[in-house]
This record gives C-alpha cells, sequence and structure tokens, in this order.
C-alpha cells in the first residue's frame, strides 16, 4: 500500500513537473482495494481495471520503475510508451489493461471469462471499474451476458463518490448499488473499502463464487479518492470537512494502527517507509534516464504479425 | 435578352484568334468596354472587349483555343436567364458550320456538358474544371507524353471536353502514330522530322513575305559607310548620358540618320498601292525585332522629328512589349520605312525583304574592324555595311543610290544630323 | 470446381475452420436454433453444439466485447452481426478496443476475431437498414476490412480472416447471399490472401474498380460497353484494408482512366482513397479525370423506385466510361 500511495505522489509531483503528460488519475485514499484484490487472486487470473491503474498494477507486481518509465512514455514503460498512465498492461501477470473508455472494458472481462468457461480453465476475471460506469450500457450489457452465461467473472464497482465531479445522488437513483447485482442475475455484495483485512474477505467470497461455478458476482465497494478525479481536477465539487473526515478512514492510517495493535514495532514500519521511498526515488529516476519510446515500435504494432512471431 | 457573344475581327488582317486567357469568369457582371479575355491574332495579344452589359453566362470556348472570327465564344446576358436555347443554337450552328471541325467540338463539347450537368443524377464528382490563364487543358499523360516527343501542346488541337488535349490527340497528331508509349527510337535509325503545327504569327509572316517576293520588284543597293566617327559620337553621347543612367545605341543613332535622309530622299518614303504611289508626308520606320515564335515590327512614329534620346527609349520600350507580347495593333501598322539590324549576329551584309506596302527595307550589317587607307597611309577603321532593298515600282535606282549616299554622309559625319 | 452459393461458400468456411480449430467459435443473434438470419450458419448448432455456437441476446455492445475479451486471450471468434447497420451500438468496442489493444498493449496482447455479417442495402429496407459500413471501418488502422464479392472469394477470405491475428471486419451482403459462383471442391483448402486485388475481367480500354454488389452491375455494363466498342478492364480489390493498388495502377497505366464504382457514399471511404492513391501513383499515366460511380449522397429512401436510383446502376456507369473515355 505504501508502494502504491508514494508512487502516486511522485506521479503527482513528476506530472507537475511535466514529466507526465496527458491525464493522470490518481489512487490515493483507495489502496487498500487493489491490494485486497491481489491477495485473493492466483496468478493465473485476468484482471482488468479503469484508467485509474497504477494501485492494481503495482499490487500485481509490475515494478514500480517500469510503471513509472510508462507514465513517462519511455520504450522502458510496461506499454512502451504506447498506453501512458491509463493504459498500463502486464499480460505476464494477468493485468489486461487499465481501459479509459467508461463502461468499454467489461464486456472485455466477460469476454475473457467466456474463455475460461468455454476452455473448461480455472481462471477467474476480476473487473475494476467505477460506479459512473453503472450508467452506461456498457455495464448493462456485459452484466446481461455474464449472468446469462453465469462466467466466472467479479465486477468491482469502486464506488468513490464522485463520478468526475458529480456526486452519486446526481447520477443514480439508488444509494446502495449492489441491488443491481440481481437484475442481472447475480449475487451482490456491499462493504467500506478502507480495511484492507475486510476488503480481502469480502472479496474473496466473490473470487471463490466465481471459481467454483457459481458465476459472477457484483461487488460495491465504498471508498474515496484523496485526490481530484485527474490531475486537472481541483475538486471544488466536495468540501474541506468531507475530506478531512474521509482521511480519518485513509486505509494506510488503518492497517498501520492494525498493525501497531498487533503489537509490530512502529520502527520497523518507519523502515519499510523509507525502503519504499528509496523504491520510488529509483523508479522516477530510471523513468527519466530511459530512452523515449521508438517510432519503429509504433509502425510495427498496429497489426500484429500473421506469422505468429 | 441573353446573347451569343461572336469572337471580334481584332485586327485588319485577323484570320483567326486564339482565347489566351478569360479575364472575366462565367457568372461575372460586365460593362460595355470592360475586358472580357485576352486574344492572340496574327499581330499580337489583342484586347477582347464587350459591347454589352450584363453578366457573362456562359463561356462557350476555353482559353487555349484558336478561333475564326464570329465564331461564338461566350453567352452575354441578364443573371439567371434561361439560355438552353441559345447553347442548342450554337451546338446545331456548330455542327453545321463545320468549318473547322476542331473548333465547334470543343464548343459542343461545352455546350453538352452544361446540358447533362442540369440532368446529371450521379455522384457530384464531375466538377468543372478552370481553363483560365491561358494554359493548354491536357491530361497528365498528354502532357508527359508531349514533354518525352517535345511537341507543343498549343499546337495540338483538344478534342475532349473544354478543349481538353486527351491521347487521341497526340495519336492524331502528325509524325505521332507511335503515341501510346512505343519504345524511343534506337540510335542510327532514321528519326522523322518533327512536326509542329504553325502559330498564327508564323502563318501570316509566310504569307506577307511570300507575297511580296512574288509581287514586289526587288533591288538592292550596297553601301560601305566608315562607322567610326558615329561610333565615336555615340561614346561621346554616352559618357554624357551615364550620369542620368541612360545610353544610346548604335541602331538608335541609325534610325536618327535614316529618317533624316528619308526627308532628304523623300521619293524613297513612298508605297506603291496598285493605280497610285502614296508618298508619305510622316516618317514612320518600322524596327524589326525577334521575338520567340517570328517577328515583330513595331513603329516608331515621327522619326525624323524625334531626338535619338527619346528614339532609344522606344526602341527600347517597343521590343521589350513585343517580346512580351503586349504589343498593341497600332503599335505596329502603318510604318513607312523598315531597318534590321543583324549587326549583333555578325553578320556582314544581308538582303531583307520589304515589308509591305513600304517601299524600302534597309538591312544593317555588323561592324567590321579592318585596315583601311586613309591619307594613303594603312589605318585601323571600323566600317559598316548597309543593303537597302527597294521597290522598283517606286523607287528607281539611281533614287536609291541618292538615299544610300545621303545616309552614308550622315553616318560618317554624324554632326550634320543636325542641320 | 462446383458452382455453390456466396452463402453457402461462407458456411463452408465456418465449418472448415470450426473443424481445423477448436478455438473457432459462432457467435451472434439467431446463429444457433433460428440457423441464421439470412441461414448463413445453417447447420452449425447441430454439428458444434451450444458451446461454439452461441445465441445471443440483443446486445451488440456486449457480445462484441465478449468476442474481443475471448480473443485477447487466445480463442479465435466469430462474432455475427445481423446486419452491420447494428454494429454501430458496438463501434466503440470494434474502435476503442479491438483495434488499439494491440499497440497500446505494445504488441503484447492480439485480437483474432473477425465480425461479419451483410452489410449495404437489401431491398426497401430504408435508411436506418441500408448502411454501407466501409468507410467508417476502413478509417481505423488496426482493422483489416474485407468486402468479398463472389462465392470463391468469400470463402476463401472468410478462412483467411479466421486465421488472422488481427480483427477483421467482414462485409458480406444480403443480395449476393443468393449468388452462385465456382468455388473449389469440398475439402480444398484455398486460402485467399487478405489484401490481394483480383482481376475480373480484362480490358484494354478503360479500367473499373468495384467490389460488393455493385461487382455485378459492372460486369453487366462492361458487356453493354463492349458492345460498343469499349473494353473495360475491371479489378475488385476483394480486401478494402489494407488496400493493394499495384493492379489497378498497372491497368491504369495500360488504360489510362478509371472509374471507382461502390455502393458506399461519395464523401470519403475506399473509393476516395482508391482515387486518390491512383492520382498519386499514375499520374503521369491519366488522360481523363480518375471518377467514381457511388451511392448517392442521400439516406437510402424507401420507395423502390429511389432506391434504385441512389445504388450505382449500369447507366450511370456506362456514363462515367463513356466521359472519361471520351466516347459519345
Amino acid at each position: 500500500m505504501m508502494v502504491i500511495r508514494r508512487f502516486e505522489e511522485e506521479a503527482a509531483r513528476n506530472y507537475a513537473k511535466g514529466k507526465i503528460g496527458g491525464f493522470l488519475h490518481l489512487y490515493i485514499g483507495q489502496e487498500a482495494i487493489a491490494v485486497a484484490a491481489a491477495e485473493v487472486l492466483e496468478d493465473r487470473d485476468y484482471i482488468f481495471q479503469t484508467y485509474r491503474d497504477h494501485g492494481i498494477a503495482l499490487a500485481r507486481g509490475m515494478a514500480a520503475n517500469v510503471a513509472m518509465a510508462e507514465l513517462f512514455g519511455k520504450d522502458t514503460g510496461c506499454s512502451r510508451g504506447f498506453g501512458g498512465s491509463m493504459h498500463l498492461f502486464d499480460v505476464e501477470r494477468g493485468f489486461l489493461g487499465g481501459w479509459a473508455i467508461v463502461g468499454g472494458h467489461l464486456a472485455l472481462a466477460a469476454g475473457t471469462a467466456f474463455k475460461s468457461k468455454y476452455a473448461g480453465e480455472d481462471r477467474v476475471t476480476i473487473c475494476f471499474f467505477g460506479e459512473g460506469s453503472t450508467n452506461i450500457g456498457g455495464f448493462h450489457e456485459a452484466m446481461s451476458l455474464a449472468g446469462l452465461w453465469k462466467l466466472p467473472v467479479v465486477f468491482v464497482c469502486e464506488n468513490n463518490q464522485y463520478a468526475m465531479g458529480t456526486p452519486l445522488e446526481r447520477t443514480s437513483p439508488l444509494k446502495d448499488l449492489s441491488i443491481k447485482a440481481k437484475g442481472y442475475g447475480m449475487p451482490g455484495d456491499r462493504f467500506e473499502g478502507h480495511d484492507v483485512a475486510v476488503v480481502q474477505e469480502r472479496l474473496a467470497k466473490a473470487v471463490d463464487r466465481a471459481r467454483s461455478g457459481g458465476g459472477p458476482t457484483f461487488v460495491e465497494i465504498q471508498t474515496y479518492r484523496f485526490r481530484g478525479h485527474s490531475m486537472s481536477d481541483p475538486a471544488k465539487y466536495r468540501s474541506r470537512t468531507e475530506l478531512e473526515q474521509r482521511k480519518q478512514q485513509d486505509p494506510i492510517v488503518v492497517v498501520r494502527e492494525k498493525l501497531m495493535g498487533l503489537g509490530i514495532d512502529e520502527n520497523s514500519l518507519d523502515d519499510i517507509d523509507i525502503e519504499v521511498d528509496e523504491e520510488i526515488d529509483a523508479a522516477v529516476r530510471f523513468a527519466d534516464e530511459s530512452a523515449p519510446a521508438l517510432e519503429d515500435v509504433m509502425m510495427s504494432t498496429v497489426l500484429a504479425r500473421e506469422d505468429g512471431a | 435578352m441573353a446573347k451569343i457573344i461572336g469572337l471580334p475581327k481584332l485586327s485588319p488582317t485577323m484570320e483567326e484568334g486564339t482565347l489566351v486567357a478569360w479575364i472575366k469568369s462565367e457568372g461575372d457582371e460586365v460593362e460595355v468596354d470592360d475586358l472580357l479575355a485576352e486574344v492572340e491574332t496574327d499581330k499580337a495579344t489583342m484586347e477582347f472587349r464587350s459591347f454589352d452589359r450584363g453578366v457573362l453566362l456562359k463561356i462557350l470556348v476555353p482559353a487555349g483555343e484558336t478561333l475564326e472570327p464570329d465564331v461564338p465564344v461566350a453567352i452575354i446576358g441578364k443573371a439567371g436567364e434561361d439560355i438552353s436555347e441559345l447553347l442548342a443554337e450554337v451546338a446545331a450552328g456548330a455542327v453545321s458550320a463545320a468549318v473547322s471541325a476542331a473548333v465547334p467540338a470543343a464548343v459542343s463539347a461545352a455546350v453538352s456538358e452544361t446540358v447533362s450537368a442540369a440532368a446529371a443524377v450521379s455522384a457530384p464528382v464531375s466538377v468543372p474544371e478552370s481553363g483560365s490563364e491561358g494554359r493548354v487543358l491536357s491530361s497528365p499523360l498528354v502532357r508527359r507524353l508531349a514533354r518525352e516527343r517535345s511537341i507543343d501542346l498549343h499546337t495540338v488541337q483538344g478534342s475532349g471536353p473544354r478543349g481538353r488535349v486527351v491521347k487521341r490527340d497526340i495519336e492524331a497528331f502528325p509524325g505521332e502514330r507511335d503515341a501510346s508509349g512505343g519504345a524511343p527510337a534506337l540510335r542510327g535509325e532514321r528519326l522523322p522530322a518533327r512536326v509542329v503545327k504553325a502559330s498564327s504569327m508564323r502563318r501570316t509572316i509566310a504569307r506577307r513575305l511570300t507575297e511580296s517576293t512574288q509581287t514586289t520588284p526587288h533591288y538592292y543597293l550596297t553601301i560601305d559607310v566608315d562607322i567610326a566617327p558615329l561610333v565615336d559620337a555615340r561614346r561621346a553621347m554616352n559618357a554624357e548620358l551615364e550620369a542620368a543612367g541612360k545610353k544610346v545605341s548604335l541602331n538608335d543613332l541609325i534610325i536618327k540618320a535614316a529618317a533624316i535622309a528619308l526627308r532628304r530622299v523623300p521619293e524613297v518614303n513612298s508605297s506603291w498601292m496598285g493605280k497610285e504611289i502614296h508618298y508619305h508626308q510622316v516618317v514612320d520606320i518600322s524596327i524589326a525585332v525577334a521575338v520567340d515564335e517570328g517577328l515583330m515590327t513595331p513603329v516608331i512614329r515621327d522619326a525624323d522629328r524625334k531626338g535619338v534620346m527619346q528614339i532609344a527609349e522606344e526602341v527600347r520600350d517597343l521590343a521589350a512589349r513585343a517580346r512580351d507580347k503586349k504589343l498593341q495593333l497600332e503599335d505596329m501598322t502603318n510604318g513607312t520605312f523598315s531597318i534590321s539590324n543583324l549587326g549583333m549576329f555578325g553578320i556582314e551584309e544581308f538582303t531583307a525583304v520589304i515589308n509591305p506596302p513600304e517601299g524600302a527595307i534597309l538591312a544593317v550589317g555588323t561592324i567590321r574592324n579592318e585596315p583601311v587607307v586613309e591619307d594613303g597611309a594603312i589605318v585601323p577603321g571600323k566600317r559598316m555595311r548597309f543593303t537597302m532593298s527597294s521597290d522598283h515600282r517606286v523607287i528607281d535606282g539611281a533614287t536609291g543610290a541618292k538615299f544610300m549616299a545621303a545616309l552614308k554622309t550622315l553616318l560618317e559625319a554624324p554632326s550634320t544630323m543636325l542641320l | 470446381m462446383r458452382e455453390i452459393r456466396y452463402r453457402e461458400a461462407l458456411r463452408e468456411a465456418m465449418f472448415e475452420e470450426m473443424e481445423r480449430d477448436e478455438s473457432v467459435f459462432l457467435m451472434g443473434e439467431e446463429v444457433g436454433h433460428y440457423q441464421g438470419a439470412y441461414k448463413v450458419s445453417e447447420g452449425l448448432l447441430e454439428k458444434y453444439g451450444e458451446r461454439r455456437v452461441i445465441d445471443t441476446p440483443i446486445a451488440e455492445a456486449g457480445f462484441a466485447g465478449v468476442g474481443i475479451g475471448a480473443a485477447m486471450v487466445g480463442l479465435r471468434p466469430i462474432i455475427e452481426f445481423m446486419t452491420w447497420n447494428f454494429s454501430f451500438v458496438a463501434f466503440d468496442q470494434i474502435i476503442s478496443n479491438a483495434a488499439k489493444v494491440h499497440q497500446m498493449s505494445a504488441g503484447k496482447i492480439q485480437v483474432p476475431i473477425v465480425f461479419r455479417g451483410p452489410n449495404g442495402a437489401a431491398k426497401q429496407v430504408a435508411s436506418q437498414h441500408s448502411h454501407s459500413v466501409a468507410p467508417f471501418y476502413t478509417h481505423i488502422p488496426g482493422l483489416h476490412v474485407i468486402q468479398p464479392s463472389t462465392p470463391r472469394d468469400a470463402k476463401g477470405l472468410l478462412k483467411s480472416a479466421i486465421r488472422s491475428n488481427n480483427p477483421v471486419i467482414f462485409l458480406e451482403g444480403e443480395t449476393l447471399y443468393g449468388v452462385k459462383g465456382e468455388v473449389p471442391d469440398e475439402g480444398v483448402d484455398e486460402l485467399i490472401p487478405i489484401g490481394e486485388s483480383r482481376l475480373a475481367r480484362a480490358g484494354a480500354d478503360c479500367t473499373i474498380v468495384t467490389w460488393g454488389r455493385p461487382y455485378y452491375t459492372v460486369l453487366a455494363a462492361a458487356e453493354k460497353l463492349a458492345a460498343e466498342g469499349i473494353e473495360c478492364e475491371v479489378i475488385d480489390p476483394r480486401t478494402l484494408r489494407p488496400l493493394d493498388t499495384e493492379l489497378m495502377v498497372q491497368s491504369v497505366k495500360k488504360t489510362n482512366r478509371c472509374v471507382v464504382v461502390h455502393e458506399h457514399w461519395p464523401y470519403g471511404g475506399p473509393g476516395a482513397e482508391i482515387v486518390d492513391r491512383l492520382q498519386r501513383e499514375a499520374f503521369d499515366h491519366l488522360d481523363a479525370p480518375l471518377e467514381r460511380v457511388t451511392g448517392l449522397d442521400v439516406s437510402m429512401p424507401y420507395a423502390s423506385n429511389l432506391e434504385d436510383k441512389v445504388l450505382p446502376t449500369e447507366e450511370r456507369v456506362i456514363d462515367a466510361v463513356k466521359r472519361v473515355s471520351y466516347a459519345k
């Protein structure tokens, strides 16, 4: 969780320095969810995420320097500079991408789950999206088909309360989104996302259901992002008081207190922080010093080679 | 009421004219005396001005076409007026006339294009091309073939829409039977002559000079002149003029000398007009100027009464305009005597063909640096030969000789020109 | 060789490829129990069962996306759109996902998927059901776009499309499904390469490039023109992206003129692309402007008489050929 937090903070700093371009959506405040999901999943499982994708990529094991280099648009990045912040990929670890059209990737997740079922493979797909996605048609069609065909997929709605700048009460007639699950013939679950242990326990149930042939689950996790929607968002639509209240439930503070409650020495936690600081600093240096993205790769990756090479 | 506008006869001798460029476009307002188009005649590029007021509703013949006078070239009328009847009339007339096969084809193509455009159901892909600026409309293929075969496209009659020169026109062109891309001739093979259609200027020159040599009894008088004094006089004059950034040429001085000689021997300044002889009261000297496609003869009016400076300026202006095809008809007509100078090519002496109805033409050779006998001694000298071709019907040998002697006197003692 | 219908040729291609490769499956509306809205998939369900012949709800964006997701992890889906008009609700899936992910993942993820179905006007199905969609999809790097005119091309190209490692837009035609033509005997595994034009008729006077439904209009017009002494050379690109212009350029260098005939609208699209490339690659050989005969620039009317006018007709093809040939 500290890796994600520090990574995001450094990303913000380097965005301000102009080293990172385009859109940059930070995961600060939501870290517990990605970390818990990574714990629950097997290496062979598939993961889809939106454009707010640094957290899950890092949690899944992508090296911070490879992720940072992608944000810097470098050839050493995980997508060799073709994806950027919104389109991290780590195919070897089953992380099938950050996707940046709201609602567009849910059907893809149903598709990989379809493949698991078609080929009789024991692979679960987990698909993250925001509460803003639940109003678009892509959500509806993907959930319909997954429910209809009992696909091994877990749809995880990270409800961070704001669809860009619009609060949930102005985008949805429902307060409890998990009841949507019923309409697609699948179970729903709903819980808070600031305690990594809770998230892990509840997600495990949904993943186990998918793995054991019980079909899809729709999970709504209530969370909060401490930063704006993206770097260009001053987040004026919410009050200082609200933000401060939420920060009382900062997942990192929560886990730290929990660990200390379990008798873990505070110094050893500080040591972790220092280690993480060094890792992220190195990642920024690596990204900065890496060679830029390559034109020949651009020309050769528009289409896949037909000879299979 | 719209009316068909025919190509006007822009010079007395114009048998055909080439529409060099349309100045007005379809849809333009036209006032009386507005410039409609430029037309190249046998003489020069002339202004084709409107006699009508209204809107230029239709251009029937694109720029680049060569036409006879009175061939319909445009329709002028009120904005929005229905001209379909006139177009039909033009098309019908064009087919029945069949005087010059190529021209009506171009006209009828333009007409049929307009008619079919109104009824077209097909996709809007048939956009009319602009045919202005005097360029020859031709297909890219034709331009390549013309480049490869050194064909001047101005000389090829186009049969495509708006007179576009297309492949078949090149194929039909004399000597271009193998235009479809056959291999170039191998070395050692006999190449046929390159055949080029004569321009209207060329044909006018041919006709007039043939007529002159066939109907005018020419005879020739040559005289050798010590030109050193004139060369010295010129040098002195130019030294004076240098500050003003001006200068005169030897030829300008010769024009002046000839003009004065014509005053002194006025019988030479005359024309045979069949049953009459015209003795000209003015001395208007035609100057032969070589241009790209032939020869032009702009006229220095009243050369006898003008100073050398003024003659120099007029000659420069006329020569420049001749090369730019900007001469007006009045710049080139009604000369009374001609001068042709080939000295710059090193020609020692030559005989020129009289430019009717003028009575004579003076041919000027180059300056020869040669030893001359002066006061019994051989010294370096400068000599120049003048040959006058005279029309024996109006100028007898002795009259001609008198003129040549007067000319020699003036040239050898330039100060006497002031007398 | 034997004569079969275009519809049967497509069906054979799918049978053969599903037989050959377990990862190939067919998904779409009414493809299974209904036997295909246009009977292209008739018999496939009986042979391969519900696992591989999958009826879907009416949810093009959903099942297109499912197909793309499955392709990303190794399956070779054939996604049938009942007609290409319905692909518009799946446009985002095809463009933002199928066409992008290969490059977006720096070449790590492939999307070997075929989207197929009837394209263009049928008969009096009016404006929402008569789209000729090639211009939309040919615009997109990362896609192949194929539009076969004959049964043989349909079969050979569909087999190649299924084996391609890239997303393929495969445009059929409702009015073509019944067309008969020679196709190699069953069991002959003829693959027609993606991106190769075909000479459909030889002639020295005028080149015509055409594909899809107007292909037959053009061949009929070419016979009439031949009777008047104008021999047309007809070239069918077959694949619209990637576009093979070599044969066209060679032909235009011979005939010095070309008419492009297509059903799609005149504004942009493969028709305009072909014209653009020919004017560049054969400029010095052109004796006339390149012309196009296209679907008229209007929404398709329902009324039969008007629909006939909107689609390219023999008369319009003949007029265009004569215009560029400077013939009366």
